[in-house]
């Protein structure tokens, strides 16, 4: 489903990600952890080409992204429509309901009737648990709610991976629950997932497999019982010992 | 209590208003005793405005510091003869009577004519100049008469008596501020006369090519000095003065200096008959109305072309490549950078032979340009203001930079402009007077004909004030509602 080889970014003199390579396999669920400032985000960012990169290349979804692409030619943008995100901050669009930020993309993009979109969207939202308020404007919804229609939205385009930046750090506790619920039960239908996150629980509950990320490489690769329970690198031990303090 | 600083400062700004005030005031002579005032101070002041041009009064292209013309040479004379200097100040034409009145002058000399209305007025002189009023047609026209072009377009100087004269006939009036403009309106088949005094039509519109003047004088009327109403024994010393000039030749040298002395110098001439004072009538509302109907145009059709033309250029600035953002900032830095009144003139009189626009258009047009380089910055502050995570969330979606354009950051730059939209769009209903310099009577320069024709700016200012806000104040409600439905989440926060 996604390979990623040898892929190097730079910002300035920095090496951001160095020589990166690593698989996931379909229906996979990936938690993507470790220090600030170690490219988590910047890796996955990478997967859609949101971000650019110098060296290597990635296969996604039946495409293939390479430095040097300009940023929305058709064939990214096909890409995109077939690889969901979610961010941190939402991003919802502020001017339109929560159903018409579900319907937008499908409606724009996929040509999907109107009609069948707002069927999409509504039964999407009955499935995040906001059956009720798609009429409703982001800035009325809460931080969790906001999260849940930004993750119908991404679903909205039948996407065959999601990538979740970060999807509860900018939420409060009572909120990251019914968020995380969101995500373990698009896991128990088996969509493939990429998931940046310091909820360790969280990462142990759903993830097939961790990445622990420093310093632009993945130091180590494995199943939440081996890297989260039993680290074998330095760099993993020090980590979720800080993380347990 | 110690005085604090900005006490100090609005003390300092009194005194500097003070010694203003007390500087501007000219006449400071008791009513009627201006005469004696001149003697004492071994000077005349008198009003006049140079941009009225040759022969009048006018910059010495020899020498631009110094002041020529026919009136400058009578004004020598009269001075001599009374003992004393002379000494020209600027004021604006249609304002010197009233500057006269306020005393910032002793008298006024520059091509004021005698007419009735004048004389109720002030006091005016024995004439120094006949002039007769001359019909410009184009050549190959067949208008023999001015009562051939009736139902017709004449241009004229707003204020004149020549624009008396076409007000009293059944004549669509064009009023222009210029000495040429009317006859460049002329040869462009803008108008299709124009009646002025023979000086200026001599000077600037007999000589064109495509210009005929007709040699059968329409109109005569006198130049005369003005003179407050009180000053009895000046009027008596400047009409000796006159008189002793003719008689030993010396006004016939000057105006022969000047190639104006013609046979009509000799002739009697009586008072020009002018409209009497008008009243605010049904007549006048309704041309008030038509004023502010042609106001509400202009400023609507000329934001209709400012709004899509300024976000056009603000996404060339922001989005586009090296070459659409310097061509966008040009355009900008062009626009917002020249008055909108030297574009106003460029359009309609500058690019007039190629483009052929009609007043309105022009104004429509000019205004429209203008207008779109403010909207383009207003917008590019706007997108600049949306959040990063917008665009990212559009593309991460799959849409395409035009998707992205016209769903996400367009709607909500447009929800972010829509108060300074607003406020430039009133700022636009105002400068929609600046049209009234290509011959468009909208309602300032209604107010202003008005005015002249109630001898008052008291009723016709008032009026035209509450049309101004009747026109600006639903559009800022209506702004004001729409800015409430589409910006929901952008509610003020407690401070």
């Amino acid at each position: 489903m996604i390979s990623v080889r040898t892929l190097s970014k730079r910002h300035g003199e920095r090496q951001v990600l160095q020589a990166v390579s690593a698989d996931v396999t379909k229906g996979e669920t990936v938690a993507i952890v470790g220090p600030s400032g170690g490219g988590k985000s910047t890796l996955l960012r990478c997967l859609n080409y949101l971000e650019k990169f110098d060296e290597g290349h990635v296969d996604i979804a039946g495409a293939r992204l390479e430095p040097g692409m300009r940023g929305s030619e058709p064939a990214l943008r096909a890409l995109r429509s077939r690889v969901g995100m979610v961010f941190q901050q939402f991003n919802l669009f502020p001017h339109l309901s929560a159903l018409q930020n579900i319907m937008l993309a499908p409606v724009q993009v996929k040509r999907v009737t109107a009609a069948d979109a707002e069927r999409d969207g509504l039964a999407l939202l009955e499935r995040v648990g906001l059956g009720d308020r798609g009429g409703a404007y982001p800035h009325e919804l809460s931080g969790g709610q906001q999260q849940r229609v930004a993750i119908a939205r991404a679903l909205a385009m039948k996407p065959e991976v999601i990538l979740f930046d970060e999807p509860t750090s900018a939420l409060d506790p009572e909120m990251r629950d019914e968020v995380m619920a969101v995500i373990k039960a698009l896991r128990e239908g088996g969509m493939t997932m990429l998931v940046v996150t310091h909820e360790m629980q969280f990462a142990h509950d759903i993830a097939t497999r961790v990445w622990v990320i420093d310093k632009g490489t993945i130091a180590e690769d494995g199943t939440p019982a081996q890297v989260i329970d039993d680290p074998k690198t330095a760099v993993s031990r020090e980590f979720f010992a800080r993380l347990r303090r | 209590m110690r005085p604090c600083w900005h006490t100090a400062l609005v003390r300092v700004w009194f005194l500097v208003v003070l010694a203003l005030a007390a500087s501007c005031g000219g006449g400071e002579d008791a009513p009627g005793q201006t005469y004696a005032g001149i003697k004492q101070r071994g000077e005349i002041t008198w009003g006049a405005d140079r941009a009225g041009g040759e022969p009048f009064v006018f910059e010495d292209p020899a020498d631009p510091s110094k002041l020529t013309g026919f009136e400058v040479d009578i004004m020598d004379a009269v001075a001599r003869r009374l003992g004393v200097k002379q000494r020209m100040v600027q004021f604006t034409w249609s304002q010197l009577v009233p500057s006269l009145e306020r005393g910032d002058f002793d008298i006024v000399m520059n091509g004021l004519e005698a007419t009735a209305a004048r004389r109720d007025r002030i006091l005016l002189s024995e004439p120094y100049f006949i002039y007769a009023e001359t019909l410009a047609i184009r050549k190959g026209d067949p208008y023999l008469s001015i009562f051939d072009l009736v139902g017709r377009r004449v241009g004229s100087l707003n204020e004149t008596y020549a624009w008396d004269i076409i007000k009293m006939l059944p004549l669509d009036g064009a009023p222009y501020e210029g000495n040429e403009e009317p006859y460049i309106d002329l040869e462009l088949g803008r108008v299709d006369g124009v009646l002025l005094d023979n000086i200026i039509a001599d000077r600037y519109g007999c000589t064109r090519a495509p210009v005929k003047c007709l040699p059968y004088d329409v109109a005569r009327g006198s130049y005369a000095i003005g003179i407050r109403k009180d000053d009895r024994e000046l009027k008596a010393v400047i009409d000796q003065v006159l008189a002793a000039m003719k008689k030993d030749g010396e006004l016939e040298t000057i105006l022969r200096k000047w190639k104006l002395w013609d046979h009509r110098q000799t002739e009697e001439v009586g008072l020009s008959v002018a409209p009497a004072p008008r009243e605010f009538d049904a007549d006048m509302v309704t041309q008030f109305l038509e004023a502010a109907v042609l106001t509400l145009e202009l400023s609507l059709f000329a934001f209709v072309i400012a709004v899509p033309l300024g976000l056009l250029l603000a996404i060339m600035r922001v989005y586009g490549g090296t070459g659409a953002s310097a061509g966008a900032r040009i355009y900008i830095e062009l626009f917002r950078g020249t008055p909108v009144l030297l574009q106003l003139f460029v359009l309609y009189y500058g690019l007039g032979e190629l483009l052929h626009l009609g007043p309105i258009q022009a104004g429509v047009i000019g205004l429209g340009l203008n207008y779109a380089a403010y909207e383009a910055e207003v917008y590019r502050g706007a997108l600049l203001a949306i959040p990063r995570g917008q665009s990212e969330a559009s593309r991460a979606l799959g849409m395409s930079p035009w998707q992205t354009l016209r769903f996400i950051m367009v709607p909500q730059a447009f929800r972010l402009a829509l108060p300074p939209m607003t406020n430039d769009f009133v700022s636009l209903l105002k400068d929609s007077s600046l049209v009234s310099t290509v011959a468009a009577i909208e309602l300032t320069k209604r107010m202003q004909m008005a005015a002249l024709e109630m001898r008052s700016y008291l009723i016709p200012g008032i009026a035209c004030a509450v049309l101004y806000i009747i026109l600006s104040f639903p559009l800022s409600e209506l702004a004001r509602r729409l800015e409430r439905r589409l910006s929901r989440d952008q509610r003020p926060h407690a401070l």
